[in-house]
């Protein structure tokens, strides 16, 4: 059990030594949460010297009253940031127990902490949550969500959504009121009305808690979306329930009447969800279109349009979640066309910033509030509802799932029902609802609260502990890692294509039919209107090829030219593919005397241009200056040789700027075919590299033992020496055959090789 | 058998349910299906696929109606070419790659099912029988992709020659520079595709087909 090792691994390491940086983390910590509960009152005492006697002028006064609130917020930020730091200083608890727990345990630390100082710990605010610290969370899982993987399966996420939830708050609420209604419990002033209200908070899946632990296990894509779907989709089946049971909860019944509102609120409030995010994400994508020119604030578009319809649909009790999801995907692929790849980028570390520190502060005020707030524990009720709630969970997995594998292509297995059966947590939505009670109506709230804490407790502890040995244990399918490749672009593509051409051959109106069909019209009407200029007529497969060559771009400057694997690397490069068939076959042996006649010829145009160097220009900052250039071209050209290994970038494209330069200064197209012509003092650039088979072969010819190192020496083999020796400088040795090979920028394309190739040719012509 | 009378009686349509490893109702309906696009007649002709609406938008419909035509389709051993019509019998084994996976099925025939799809794939893809697939061929593939859009100028040859870039690491790994690549074969095909699960994603729903909606 990988549990077991790591315990038996830790205990046998030395005892843990703190070491310096956690006292810093520990001090820091202090010193942020003391002063959340001191309240002072300074300024007081300023207020009193009136201008009655004239006194001296104050230097330094203290006056905290005057910034004391968002001091406090950001105390509590710079808080819950510390504690984020402070887990992955210390990487064994971290592997172990998921961030969440983590989190509320400093939450019931602080809460402790500020319990002794005497001060009354804050409790989470339900206003505070849901108007600021739950729409991050949503935003970025919505943003990011991967729409091929939802689309595929939503006919079962809905299903374990609306039914699931329904039948969940129903055998929770009516068990409990079957066991409130046993005497002797002293429960019996629980009706059933409130116990449904109950059951229908507590049976909603929390989306922050299953982002929070599934983020970690790295499951596969489906389990994933299946879950984390169902607890997005089950806010609006929460609200509505939620709304209905606390309305008609002081009035003590409900009508058929009731019910059937009751259905046709679920239908408003979901789709009306929906309809408010759809028109807030095609307005975003509207402005997005204009802002070529103030590309800073685009990204402020996107959570302003997104936040704005949260809000709007929370003013209306529609599904604030659905609007958000539903803003953020419809907006996405159009505001990505439009805007530029830095707000891209913004866009997203923003977003996971704020939903990183928003989930932060949920779980830790988690735990601050179960300090602070009034408790009212009852063994009964509090153990039943955890009872009921796992049970409640398993049966509707199972149940569901039985239903749902008719209609599935792929079925969903044991192991799948059962990590979405464990996967249910809950999470501080269902704290918030509870927290939002009248107490006037709902005289046990206390308790409510009580019970609604130990099962979140008991969901996020045990439940988020055990689940990734669980992973293991069962060998349940990981996420795959792999990079989106042209070819599977192409292959998905001609696979959709080929099957809605076969259903169109069968006359079957399936889900692909429909889909292209979507697809098209987008292209037709939509994209005109929503992408700025070109782009909108950007095929798919262009524009994924454009951003793969981007990224491989912007990964091979990062990394400086070296590539990111190692050794390993494929030797594979375009020549492989494309050979030019179109060069007549010469005969091996016709080929080595031409490849002869251009090396000497080579040598000498080299040597006349060492002597021009030497003699004529003989400063030495020049030369100095002139190799600097040099080391700098070759440089960029191993980033050029190496990204001809990786892209074709057809030459008509815009290149980094490092290969722009080096093309611009060297044109070797024009010199090549000057080699022959004597006399010109031309500098040429020699296309020879170090890889290069020939000047490999000259390098191992003769090598001098105990030479120092002057870069790369090339010893001419030359079969008639007589020419050589015309000017020739040599600095100072023996063999006057020795020169030092200036290595020197060459054109970008095909590998020298095939390019001596062509200039053979174009010469033989 | 090559062409039916106007109703096939029970042992054909039994035989045929067992062959291709469709349902005795779907075996009706495609047969349905079959007569109204070739109006009545015993065989298939391109003309009669080409006259179907909806496919005009499709751009890849010349290589998926002659892969109707291809007798590599139509069984394992066949040779090659083409053939100019098609009876019943062909229409529904070509109509079988598309099965989807039954949920009791051992891995063998998983793995069988999942060849046999990436083989018409395959197919499909290497237009000239040579068993790679080239260069020029790949390139075609992606023209016919783009081919909708206007203006791809030599877009489409640079990304053929991305993709093929790509596959060549996959399946070869070091190669000389010498050394050229002839072409994508069948193993360097399964290769690149292993990661992902054409059994399930290569399908048609055949259960429910409404023959109302059936167009022209």
């Amino acid at each position: 059990m990988p549990v077991r090792d790591l315990l038996r691994t830790s205990s046998k390491l030395s005892p843990f030594q703190p070491r310096y940086e956690h006292l810093l983390l520990l001090v820091c910590v202090l010193g942020t949460v003391l002063p959340l509960g001191v309240d002072c009152n300074p300024s007081a005492e300023n207020h009193q010297n009136n201008g009655t006697q004239k006194k001296s002028f104050p230097v330094l006064s203290f006056d905290y009253l005057h910034v004391r609130l968002p001091f406090e917020i950001a105390l509590w930020i710079l808080l819950a940031s510390l504690m984020k730091l402070g887990f992955h200083l210390i990487p064994r608890l971290s592997n172990i127990v998921p961030e969440s727990c983590l989190l509320i345990v400093v939450g019931l630390l602080v809460g402790g902490l500020i319990k002794v100082v005497g001060e009354a710990p804050p409790v989470l605010d339900s206003k505070v949550f849901f108007l600021c610290l739950l729409p991050p969370i949503i935003l970025d899982a919505g943003y990011f969500l991967p729409i091929r993987a939802f689309s595929e399966n939503t006919g079962t996420i809905l299903m374990f959504a609306v039914i699931g939830t329904l039948w969940n708050s129903f055998f929770m609420g009516g068990m409990l009121y079957a066991v409130c209604q046993i005497p002797g419990t002293g429960l019996e002033n629980v009706g059933l009305l409130p116990s449904l209200l109950f059951g229908s908070i507590i049976s909603a899946v929390d989306p922050v808690a299953v982002l929070a632990v599934f983020e970690e296990i790295h499951i596969n894509e489906l389990l994933h979306i299946l879950v984390f779907g169902e607890s997005l989709l089950n806010d609006a089946v929460t609200v509505v329930l939620y709304h209905l049971f606390e309305e008609y909860a002081g009035v003590g019944s409900v009508t058929f009447m009731d019910v059937l509102l009751g259905v046709i609120c679920f239908l408003v409030v979901s789709l009306g969800g929906v309809f408010m995010g759809i028109l807030y994400g095609l307005i975003a994508a509207f402005t997005s279109r204009f802002t070529s020119h103030t590309r800073v604030i685009e990204p402020l578009f996107v959570f302003l349009y997104s936040y704005m319809a949260y809000l709007s649909a929370e003013v209306f009790h529609l599904s604030g979640i659905m609007a958000l999801i539903a803003c953020g995907v419809v907006m996405r692929p159009y505001v990505e066309a439009n805007i530029s790849q830095k707000s891209h980028t913004t866009i997203k570390y923003f977003l996971k910033m704020w939903s990183s520190v928003s989930e932060t502060l949920i779980f830790i005020f988690l735990g601050v509030s179960t300090v602070a707030g009034p408790h009212q524990w009852n063994w009964i009720f509090v153990g039943c509802t955890l009872l009921f709630c796992l049970v409640s969970r398993v049966l509707g997995v199972i149940g569901l799932t039985s239903i749902i594998n008719k209609f599935r292509i792929v079925k969903l297995t044991t192991k799948d029902q059962f990590i979405i059966a464990y996967g249910g947590l809950r999470g501080a939505i269902a704290f918030s609802l509870g927290f939002l009670l009248d107490k006037g109506h709902f005289p046990m709230r206390d308790m409510f609260l009580t019970a609604i804490i130990t099962v979140i407790f008991f969901t996020v502890f045990v439940q988020g502990m055990t689940i990734r040995p669980l992973v293991e244990l069962l060998a349940v399918k990981k996420k795959q890692e792999t990079k989106r490749s042209i070819n599977e672009e192409i292959h998905t593509q001609f696979l959709d294509h080929l099957l809605t051409g076969i259903e169109d051959v069968c006359g079957h109106y399936g889900h692909h039919h429909w889909k292209d069909k979507l697809s098209r019209f987008n292209k037709k009407y939509i994209k005109k209107c929503l992408i700025a200029g070109e782009r909108s007529k950007e095929p798919q497969l262009i524009a994924f090829y454009h951003k793969m060559e981007m990224k491989q771009a912007i990964e091979l400057v990062e990394s400086g030219g070296i590539p990111k694997i190692p050794s390993a690397v494929s030797t594979v490069s375009m020549q492989n593919i494309k050979p030019k068939r179109a060069l007549p076959q010469l005969s091996k042996g016709k080929e080595e005397e031409i490849r002869n006649i251009l090396r000497s010829n080579l040598q000498r145009t080299r040597q006349r241009l060492r002597s021009y160097n030497r003699h004529t220009l003989m400063a030495d900052p020049y030369e100095d200056a002139w190799n600097q250039m040099l080391i700098r071209r070759q440089k960029a050209r191993q980033l050029e040789k190496r990204m001809t290994n990786y892209l074709t970038v057809p030459a008509n494209h815009p290149d980094s700027p490092t290969m722009m330069r080096s093309r611009l200064s060297s044109d070797p197209q024009g010199y090549s075919l000057k080699l022959n012509s004597g006399n010109v003092p031309a500098i040429v650039v020699d296309p020879a590299t170090p890889q290069s088979p020939e000047s490999m072969k000259l390098l191992e010819e003769s090598s001098k033992p105990g030479e120092e190192d002057q870069g790369i020496v090339m010893r001419a083999k030359l079969p008639e020496s007589s020419r050589t020796d015309d000017n020739v400088f040599t600095p100072g040795e023996d063999s006057p055959k020795e020169q030092r090979l200036i290595r020197c920028l060459s054109d970008p394309g095909p590998p020298p090789e095939e390019e001596k190739d062509d200039e053979y040719q174009a010469f033989l012509n | 058998m090559g062409a039916f009378h106007s109703r096939p009686d029970e042992n054909d349509i039994r035989h045929l349910a067992e062959k291709t490893g469709f349902s005795v109702e779907q075996v009706e309906i495609l047969h349905r299906r079959f007569k109204q696009l070739s109006r009545d007649e015993d065989t298939l002709q391109r003309e009669h696929l080409y006259g179907i609406p909806d496919l005009e938008c499709n751009p890849i419909r010349t290589q998926i109606v002659a892969a109707f035509f291809d007798k590599r389709n139509f069984d394992k051993d066949s040779p090659q070419g083409t053939v100019q019509e098609i009876g019943f019998e062909q229409f529904l084994t070509v109509m079988s790659h598309f099965r989807p996976l039954k949920l009791r099925m051992t891995e063998e025939q998983r793995e069988q099912l999942r060849l046999e799809k990436l083989q018409f794939l395959f197919n499909m893809y290497d237009l000239d029988n040579d068993g790679k697939i080239s260069l020029e061929e790949y390139r075609h593939v992606v023209y016919e992709l783009l081919s909708q859009n206007p203006q791809i100028g030599n877009e489409s040859a640079a990304i053929a020659d991305a993709a093929m870039l790509e596959a060549a690491t996959i399946c070869m790994g070091q190669m000389e520079p010498d050394q050229v690549y002839e072409g994508i074969t069948f193993q360097d095909f399964l290769k690149m595709w292993t990661g992902i699960d054409i059994e399930t994603k290569m399908h048609v729903r055949f259960l429910k087909m409404d023959n109302t909606t059936l167009c022209k």
